[in-house]
Formats: C-alpha cells, sequence, structure tokens
C-alpha cells in the first residue's frame, strides 16, 4: 500500500495518544509525590499515599464488594451471554434477531437509563437495595458483553467438526467437551475478563441500586472526589490503570489467537 | 420429530437470557415509559391515574435550555470525535501489524480504565493548583484569575476525551476492511490526493462513521457525571436532571418523564440507522462486496 503522505493523521494520532496518557500521567505523578498537587512543587518521591491506601478499611471493603460482586456477576453472565450467542448462532429466526436485537440494545443504552429504570423496578418489587440488586443490574449488561464477544468467536467457528465427531461416534458429552469447548474457549474467558473488568469500573448503574453497607470501590471514588480527601485516589488509579492494561493486553491476546488457528 | 426436537433445544439454549433480559431490561424500560404518564403525590410517589403533565413541566423555559445544551453538547463532542477519528483509523491502517496492535490496544485502555479515574484525572490536569494551569498562567496565555474548571468547555473536552474510543474502534475496523486499491485507482484515473480521500476513502467507510457517530452521540446524551464534576450546576444536562429528580429532590414520575424523553430520542435514532440499513440493502456498494 502507498504511503500516506499527509502528515495530518500521525499528527492526530501523536496528539489524540498524548491527550489519552497525560492526565494518567499526572495522577501516577502525584500517586508519588506527598504535597497535594504536582503544581504545588514537587516535594520528593514517596510512598505514602499507597501506605495510606492500603491502611484505609473503607477502601478495602470497598474493594471487597467489587470483586464479589464482579466475580458473581462474570460467572452468571459467561453461562447466559454464552448460550445466548449460540443460540443467536445457531438459529436465525424471530425470536433470535429480536433476542439480539435486545443484546445490542442494551449495549448502546446511556448508563443513566438503565440506572433509573432497575432502580424504579427493585422498588416497585420492594427489594432492598445493596449487593443482590447491584448484582442483579451488573449480570444484565455483563452477559451483553459476553454474548457479544463470544458471538465474534463463533463466527470463525467450524461447525463441520461437530459434525465429523458426531460421525466418529463421539456423543454430546464428549463433543462439548473435546470439539466445543477447546475452539470457543478463548471468547468465553476473553468476555469474562471484558465482563468482570466493566463489572468493577461501573459506576452510574451501581450509584442508583447500591444500598448502605453495599459501597463498590467506583461509589466509594465518587464519594472521595465528592468530599473529603481526593489525593489517595492518585495511587488507587494507578493501581486501576495497571490492572486495565493487563487485562487489554490478554483479551487482545485471547481474541487475536483465531488468526493463528486459519492460517 | 426432528424439527420439534430443533425447536426444544432452541428454547433450552435461548430461555435463560431471554428470560433475564426481559425481567432485568426489557420491563424496567417498558415501566419507565409508563411511569411518566402518572401523577406524583407531593411526596414524589406514582399515584394512579393518567396525565400528560410531566410531560407539560418539561417544556418550561428553564428545562428547554437544559435539553438544548444537552443536544448541542452531544452534537459538538459527536463531531469532534469523528472529526479526530477519521485520520487516526487512516494513519494505523497503514501501520505495521505490530504497530497497529499496539496502537488498538493503547486505544483500548483509557476506554476501559475506570471512568471515575479518567474524569479524576482532568481534575487533577486543571486543578486550580494544577500543572497546567501553573504553566499556562507563566506563559501568560490565561490570566492569574482565570479557572480551567467548571465551565462548558471542559464538560466538552471531558465528553470527547471519553468517548474517542468508541468512535475510533469502529471507524478504524471500517477502515480496515477498505479496499485502499480504489485510491491507487483513484490516483491513476488523475484525482488529487484531497478528492480521492472525500469521494472515495470517507464514503467507503461510512458504515464506521455511522456506527461511531450513533456510539459517541448516545451515551453523550446521557451524561451525567462529567458535567456534574468538571461542569457544576450552570452545565447541567438532560442526566444530571434525571439523577436529582431521583436521588436528592424525589419525584419518581417527572424523572420517568425525563428519562423517557432520552429514550424516545434514542429509539428514534435507532429507528432512523436501521430504516438507513433496510433502503440501503437495495443500492449496490462496490466497496463492501455486495455486504451490508
Amino acid at each position: 500500500m502507498e504511503k500516506c503522505k499527509s502528515k495530518i493523521p500521525f499528527f492526530t494520532t501523536l496528539g489524540i495518544m498524548l491527550l489519552f496518557y497525560l492526565p494518567m500521567l499526572v495522577v501516577a505523578v502525584d500517586s508519588f509525590n506527598p504535597g497535594r498537587y504536582s503544581g504545588s512543587g514537587w516535594n520528593g518521591f514517596s510512598m505514602r499515599w499507597y501506605v495510606k491506601l492500603v491502611q484505609d478499611q473503607d477502601v478495602i471493603s470497598a474493594l471487597i464488594n467489587s470483586l464479589i460482586i464482579g466475580l458473581s456477576a462474570t460467572a452468571t453472565a459467561v453461562i447466559l451471554g454464552t448460550l445466548a450467542a449460540f443460540a443467536i448462532h445457531l438459529y436465525t429466526d424471530k425470536l433470535q434477531k429480536v433476542h439480539r436485537l435486545m443484546l445490542i440494545t442494551l449495549l448502546g443504552i446511556p448508563d443513566i437509563l438503565m440506572g433509573v429504570s432497575l432502580l424504579l423496578f427493585f422498588i416497585s418489587l420492594k427489594m432492598e437495595l445493596g449487593l443482590f440488586t447491584i448484582f442483579l443490574a451488573h449480570v444484565t449488561f455483563c452477559t451483553s458483553f459476553v454474548a457479544m464477544t463470544v458471538l465474534a468467536r463463533l463466527q470463525d467457528f467450524d461447525f463441520s467438526t461437530v459434525e465429523a465427531a458426531r460421525d466418529l461416534g463421539a456423543g454430546w458429552a464428549i463433543i462439548i467437551r473435546r470439539v466445543i469447548i477447546p475452539q470457543i474457549a478463548p471468547g468465553i474467558i476473553a468476555g469474562a475478563l471484558l465482563a468482570f473488568t466493566i463489572s468493577i469500573d461501573d459506576f452510574v448503574i451501581t450509584y442508583f441500586v447500591y444500598g448502605p453497607g453495599s459501597t463498590t470501590l467506583s461509589v466509594y471514588i465518587y464519594s472521595m472526589m465528592k468530599h473529603g480527601t481526593p489525593v489517595i485516589i492518585n495511587a488507587l488509579s494507578v493501581i486501576l490503570i495497571i490492572v486495565t492494561f493487563i487485562m487489554a493486553y490478554a483479551i487482545n491476546k485471547l481474541m487475536s489467537r483465531k488468526n493463528e488457528n486459519i492460517a | 420429530m426432528r424439527k420439534l426436537s430443533k425447536a426444544i433445544n432452541e428454547m433450552i439454549i435461548s430461555t435463560p437470557s431471554l428470560l433475564w433480559l426481559t425481567v432485568f431490561f426489557l420491563i424496567p424500560t417498558v415501566s419507565v415509559l409508563l411511569i411518566s404518564l402518572h401523577p406524583a403525590d407531593q411526596y414524589g410517589n406514582i399515584m394512579s391515574g393518567f396525565t400528560a403533565d410531566n410531560f407539560k413541566r418539561l417544556m418550561e423555559p428553564v428545562y428547554m435550555k437544559i435539553i438544548w445544551r444537552t443536544l448541542w453538547i452531544s452534537a459538538v463532542s459527536t463531531l469532534v470525535c469523528v472529526v479526530l477519528a477519521v485520520p487516526v483509523a487512516y494513519y494505523m491502517v497503514a501501520c505495521r501489524e505490530s504497530v497497529k496492535k499496539c496502537l488498538l490496544i493503547m486505544i483500548i485502555v483509557p476506554f476501559w480504565t475506570n471512568f471515575l479515574i479518567r474524569v479524576f484525572a482532568w481534575k487533577a490536569v486543571l486543578n486550580p493548583e494544577g500543572p497546567l494551569r501553573h504553566w499556562l498562567i507563566q506563559l501568560h496565555i490565561i490570566s492569574p484569575d482565570t479557572l480551567l474548571l467548571y465551565n462548558i468547555y471542559v464538560v466538552l473536552l471531558v465528553i470527547v476525551y471519553t468517548y474517542l474510543p468508541f468512535a475510533i474502534l469502529p471507524i478504524f475496523a471500517a477502515a480496515d476492511k477498505f479496499d485502499f486499491s480504489l485510491m491507487e485507482a483513484a490516483y491513476d484515473l488523475g484525482a488529487t490526493r484531497r478528492k480521492a480521500f472525500f469521494k472515495i476513502f470517507l464514503p467507503g467507510i461510512s458504515s464506521g462513521i455511522t456506527a461511531g457517530t450513533l456510539m459517541v452521540f448516545i451515551p453523550a446524551l446521557g451524561s451525567y457525571v462529567i458535567p456534574e464534576m468538571v461542569g457544576g450546576t450552570s452545565c447541567d444536562m438532560v442526566g444530571n436532571l434525571i439523577a436529582e429528580r431521583v436521588l436528592v429532590g424525589r419525584n419518581i414520575p417527572e424523572a420517568s418523564a425525563w428519562a423517557s424523553v432520552l429514550l424516545m430520542v434514542i429509539i428514534g435514532l435507532l429507528g432512523l440507522r436501521l430504516t438507513y440499513i433496510i433502503i440501503n440493502n437495495f443500492r449496490f456498494k462496490p466497496w463492501d462486496n455486495g455486504k451490508v
């Protein structure tokens, strides 16, 4: 392909990368600065905020809540989402078209609408707001992410391998375990990692359906930003950004493995 | 017999998620529309009976202003996102495979990083005691009494920052499938680079541009944390009104009316998109290889 002569695309890309990472860099620098803001000068390297962070009981319990929700919602969503992806992929009737449309709409709908509608729904059922209502909300959007990821993977799945296994006398249990799962597993794992990341990060929906004693990490960050001391958020941000990087790398590796299989 | 068992199989694998989505997505969404038609009692709870009062209140000038602000902020930030995303996608597809992958991860990471932290990072950058304001004052670009935070431009900036990956990813996906030999053909036929870019490349990636536009515009319409955190009360958007009516000045039917308006706009947009796809089905586009 002929190289692009205009410099605009290169400089736009460079500018956007700077735009993406400069704020994160400022946060990272601030997190090692014992002073409050970098504007007040660099006061030497310090792990003070990190020590403060791990000693903060509220942060720890919010983290535990986030992990409980993240793991349980992901586990449930993996089952629902994988089944949904198979249903949509295997059957092409009207019902599955509606199914697909619902999953896609869920991805696109602003969080605030989902938060409000679920809150009103829980209130009308007289359900007590807490970890369980957060779990129900998170499973809903996580299912959508898992289904879409697995569906992308299924599009490369060769169903003739199933036929071949059947012709060779394999039972369904063996086909599922030895033929389907190994081919679909990277998609499912990538979907699960994505769902877990999104669940841990979600703030808006959680904020509407959380109750006393079920503060998650995001809700806690929000309350720290609104009132109180935002300084330890810097340290927390750095940790979360690093975790996100690892997750993104892992998901990317899992999803691109398909190219090697085909080649 | 075979047909019957196929139907049963379909039921078994699709029922769990269909049921879940119906209970926790479809029913709550539809009930928001219904609640918005009920009157509220003095505590903001839902009363029986039907009324259009909740929607009439939205027509008041104060609220119309907020609706317009929401629309123009979303429109401007969508435009900026798409205008920035096209050259980035154009640059990325020309890169080596390894660089492409690296750039892709670098675009995905901010998109998956905790949303509040991204907003917080901007607050740290633009903070009165932060580095940027310090330098700008020293370089005499701004006067010492200028605040960088709490204005409409910062809201726009942070919305663009937050949703830019949503625009880049679909536009990149479309550009990646684009057949660049069409550009060469245009050059050979005497087209300038500019003309080839606007007449061949842009129409060729139109599906990505439409997807990117919707993926920025729709969530931008629902912005709530960004105007609250970096904008202050003079930058309230519809999302802030919904949150306020639900969480603070409790009025459930009015909150539902606001949510319904937002929902209706989004359904309208998606409906338009769907009609467009259906119409396009009957048109022949050489660069899509007949696919839609």
